[in-house]
């Protein structure tokens, strides 16, 4: 019976070419845009460790203090990064699983082959505890190890892309890179890792590429190396130089607390209040203590990863596949009115009114899926377009993989039959005496 | 015009002139709200800068040897910009506008003030900032040569005064009588307003949080930071940029061949800084667009199937001595009772998502003037999408009323 209805579905759409091209276009267009922005947002606010995303968590610490004083600092203005200070406060407290703070920073590398310039290469400072927190895959060698990270070692772990750059991609565990005229080893060569978005560091890019190099937190603290991150500061320094800048209130780092359970994560957070409230007995912090612990899902909700630009456009974009379906419901009706002598004959020899319903709910059902084919088509020029409109970051979020092609096409069989379930009934509803009389 | 049997005939395509109404309502919500967010984004991303962008580009330096002499090789850099051909002036800086992001400062009337009177983008800069930068002193004088002192990112030195914005000025003094009076800017060492220029945006571009709101609040220092990265600012003749920017490559790596080098015209830094607003703006006049296609081309199928519907009834009124205008007027006039319901509805409905737009997203109010231009449009557009439907009816052949029936 399918393949029958399937067959009448298309003769009738090929009797009106231009009214069914007209709904086909109409819902192909709504489609297009709506699936291009939605394949935008659902890259934005994809789980970027679904395995453990509520088992990581960032710290937050007001060492600032409220503005007014009495009134506590309203959670979304609390510093996104913790002060030296704090972040060593946290790390000799050992009260996680695995922990680690961390900064952005950069070297110049300056290349083995001295015909090469030198060039910059951003550099993550942090714990060893980073890799296995944040499962980073390693193509050859292992990270570094909790001798390194308190021996402050000259060892570093780079990414897949500089040791192809540097090393022709073989396995360069052993060797040593100069960076900043300071000799590092290699220990570990990742493998291609490119959380999206890069939760861990969410300041300047979020949706950046992972750095190319990795050293051991105390070795660039030695080293006085400066953030490529951000750094704000709300106090002047007490001291001067560097000593008096790692010193001070500013904040420029992050930390990660791996804790596996609810209960981990309850009891992390009694530490945590408790630490900021020595710090107010110790005369540091003069207000009462105010420390957020929020796991990756609720950090990435709290800086607003998904932006008011995505959402407007997710809404805007859906509303106009409202607009597209309505304009092809109209046209259905009036395709199915202008039929409606043929239904009345096929009454009239005997046809009930499922099988009328069910016939003109599988034509409705091809334009959706020839709808939805054009649809995908102008997703993916859409997404294209977008690549040449928005930055280069956006442009690992424009991905059409097999899902998204599954929504598009479903979306628009779905929604079109929906839309075509009014002049269904309509048709079904023909009166068959009315219509043989006419004739 | 007979408006009755229009609407009686309506009565009967209930359904038909309710999709009609409804597609034209939501239009309109749309093309309002979204008229609004794009003034709102083109008003944001042109506001000037108060530099002179046309010629100017920012050289991104860094060393790579470690050397001691870092505020020698600068100054050497700096003396070989300034004296290639083609350039107008050159100075170091710490930041730029449109940078994205730079460094900040909170100024203060008192010492130790635990509220912050003011924020302020902190530039910093000798006494040929100005000039290349190309800045409007409005009020007091420029720096002095001698007055510049040479500082790294944690060493603050005493200082003789500060350059600040009219509005940086006008939000410490409201009075308007900021030049002269002393500020606190990094340290409890009080120093006061010399000199106050029109305009320097910050280098935050960002249209919503905390730095939107002190966007024009700047205060310019008398320093030259030194590091082993370093950014110059540097302005060219009129025209001559592009050129200017490549000798200054040269001259730069002739100065010191082992370093790091990022050459930026501002007119990128402008194009990088407001990237998503331009791809917004972009995206939402195309889908306006198609929205405005899709709706016309809903109307004319609509209104085909009517008139195909009632090529009976037009063949009698013609055959009754009906004009072919009146045959347009009447198709015509209906569309247009269908679009003014549609209007009527799209204007609250306009208003109505705005308003929950503006609840939960940072957006502006709607002028109330973008709903009228929203049903204006829907109008017009109605008129001329039937047009031809309409025109196809009035072909229909008075002879047609003697057959059939």
């Amino acid at each position: 019976m399918f393949s029958y209805y399937l067959n009448l579905a298309l003769r009738s759409l090929k009797r009106n070419v231009v009214l069914t091209m007209l709904m086909i276009a109409a819902i192909g267009v709504g489609i297009g845009a709506s699936m291009t922005t939605l394949t935008i947002f659902r890259a934005m606010a994809a789980d970027p460790i679904p395995n453990k995303s509520r088992q990581l968590f960032a710290v937050q610490i007001d060492n600032w203090g409220p503005s007014k004083s009495g009134v506590q600092t309203p959670d979304d203005k609390l510093q996104q990064q913790v002060s030296y200070t704090d972040a060593m406060g946290l790390m000799n407290a050992h009260a996680a699983l695995r922990q680690t703070v961390m900064y952005s920073t950069g070297f110049a590398l300056s290349p083995p082959n001295p015909n090469l310039r030198p060039f910059q290469v951003p550099a993550r400072a942090t714990y060893m505890d980073f890799f296995p927190m944040f499962e980073v895959p390693f193509r050859f060698g292992t990270p570094w190890t909790r001798e390194d990270d308190e021996g402050r070692a000259p060892v570093a772990v780079i990414s897949r892309e500089l040791n192809d750059k540097v090393f022709g991609g073989a396995n360069s565990v052993g060797k040593t890179l100069n960076l900043d005229k300071h000799d590092y080893r290699v220990v570990g060569v990742l493998d291609r890792w490119q959380p999206v978005p890069k939760f861990y560091d969410l300041n300047n890019n979020q949706y950046g590429e992972i750095e190319q190099a990795f050293i051991p937190f105390t070795r660039a603290i030695e080293n006085q190396m400066t953030t490529w991150g951000n750094n704000n500061c709300s106090r002047d320094a007490v001291a001067p130089g560097w000593e008096g800048h790692l010193h001070s209130e500013c904040v420029w780092f992050q930390f990660w607390a791996e804790l596996p359970t609810a209960a981990d994560a309850e009891r992390y957070r009694y530490v945590l209040n408790n630490y900021a409230a020595e710090q107010q007995r110790l005369g540091r912090f003069h207000w009462a203590a105010h420390t957020r612990l929020r796991d990756v899902r609720e950090w990435l909700a709290d800086q607003h990863v998904v932006t008011d630009e995505a959402r407007i456009l997710v809404l805007v974009s859906f509303s106009f596949l409202l607009v597209c379906l309505l304009n092809a419901m109209g046209l259905m009706l009036a395709k199915i009115m202008g039929r409606a002598g043929d239904i009345g004959v096929r009454r009239a020899l005997g046809a009930n009114r499922r099988a009328i319903f069910g016939q003109c709910l599988i034509e409705a059902g091809v334009i959706g899926f020839a709808g939805g084919l054009v649809g995908l088509a102008l997703t993916a020029a859409g997404l294209l377009g977008l690549r040449a409109l928005l930055s280069e970051q956006t442009t690992r979020l424009t991905h059409l993989g097999f899902w998204e092609v599954g929504i598009t096409v479903g979306t628009a069989v779905i929604a079109t039959t929906l839309a075509g379930l009014y002049p269904t009934w309509r048709a079904a509803h023909i009166q068959p005496a009315w219509q043989l009389k006419a004739q | 015009m007979e408006l009755r049997p229009i609407l009686s005939a309506m009565r009967r395509n209930k359904f038909g002139a309710l999709l009609i109404a409804t597609q034209m309502a939501v239009t309109l919500a749309f093309l309002a709200n979204a008229l609004t967010l794009v003034e709102q984004r083109i008003a944001w991303s042109d506001r000037p800068t108060g530099m002179a962008e046309a010629d100017a580009f920012v050289v991104h330096t860094e060393t790579v040897d470690h050397p001691d002499d870092l505020a020698a090789r600068q100054e050497r850099d700096i003396a070989g910009l300034r004296a290639l051909p083609g350039v107008v002036d050159a100075y170091t800086t710490d930041m730029y506008p449109l940078e994205g992001g730079g460094w900040t400062e909170t100024v203060n009337l008192t010492p130790d003030q635990k509220t912050p009177t003011a924020f302020a983008s902190h530039y910093m800069g000798d006494e040929h900032a100005l000039h290349t930068l190309g800045l409007k002193l409005i009020a007091g004088r420029n720096f002095s040569a001698d007055e510049i002192a040479n500082r790294t990112d944690n060493d603050v030195p005493r200082t003789s005064g500060y350059i600040v914005t009219k509005s940086l000025a006008a939000k410490l003094f409201p009075n308007g009588d900021a030049l002269g009076k002393p500020i606190f800017v990094e340290t409890n060492n009080p120093a006061p307003i010399i000199g106050i220029v029109d305009r320097l945006q910050g280098p935050f571009t960002i249209a919503t949080g905390l730095f939107s709101t002190f966007a024009e609040n700047s205060v310019l220092s008398p320093y030259r930071l030194i590091g082993e990265s370093s950014v110059y600012m540097v302005r060219a003749q009129p025209g001559q940029r592009d050129a200017v920017m490549k000798s200054a490559e040269a001259k730069l790596f002739a100065l010191d061949e082992n370093r790091i080098l990022k050459f930026r015209s501002m007119q990128e830094v402008r194009a990088d800084a407001y990237r998503g607003e331009h791809g917004l703006i972009v995206l939402l006049s195309a889908i306006c667009i198609a929205l405005l296609i899709v709706t016309a081309f809903g109307i004319i199928g609509l209104t085909s199937y009517w008139v195909a519907q009632r090529r009976q009834q037009i063949g009698i009124r013609r055959a009754l001595g009906a004009t072919r205008q009146a045959i347009v007027r009447y198709f015509q006039t209906e569309n247009f009772m269908i679009a003014a319901a549609g209007a009527a509805v799209g204007i609250a409905f306009a208003i109505a998502l705005n308003l929950w737009m503006v609840r939960s997203f940072e957006m502006v109010r709607m002028d109330s003037s973008r709903a009228l231009v929203g049903a204006l449009v829907i109008l017009v557009l109605g008129q001329f999408a039937v047009i031809w439907p309409a025109l196809r009816a009035a072909s229909i052949p008075p002879a047609l009323a003697t057959r059939g029936g």
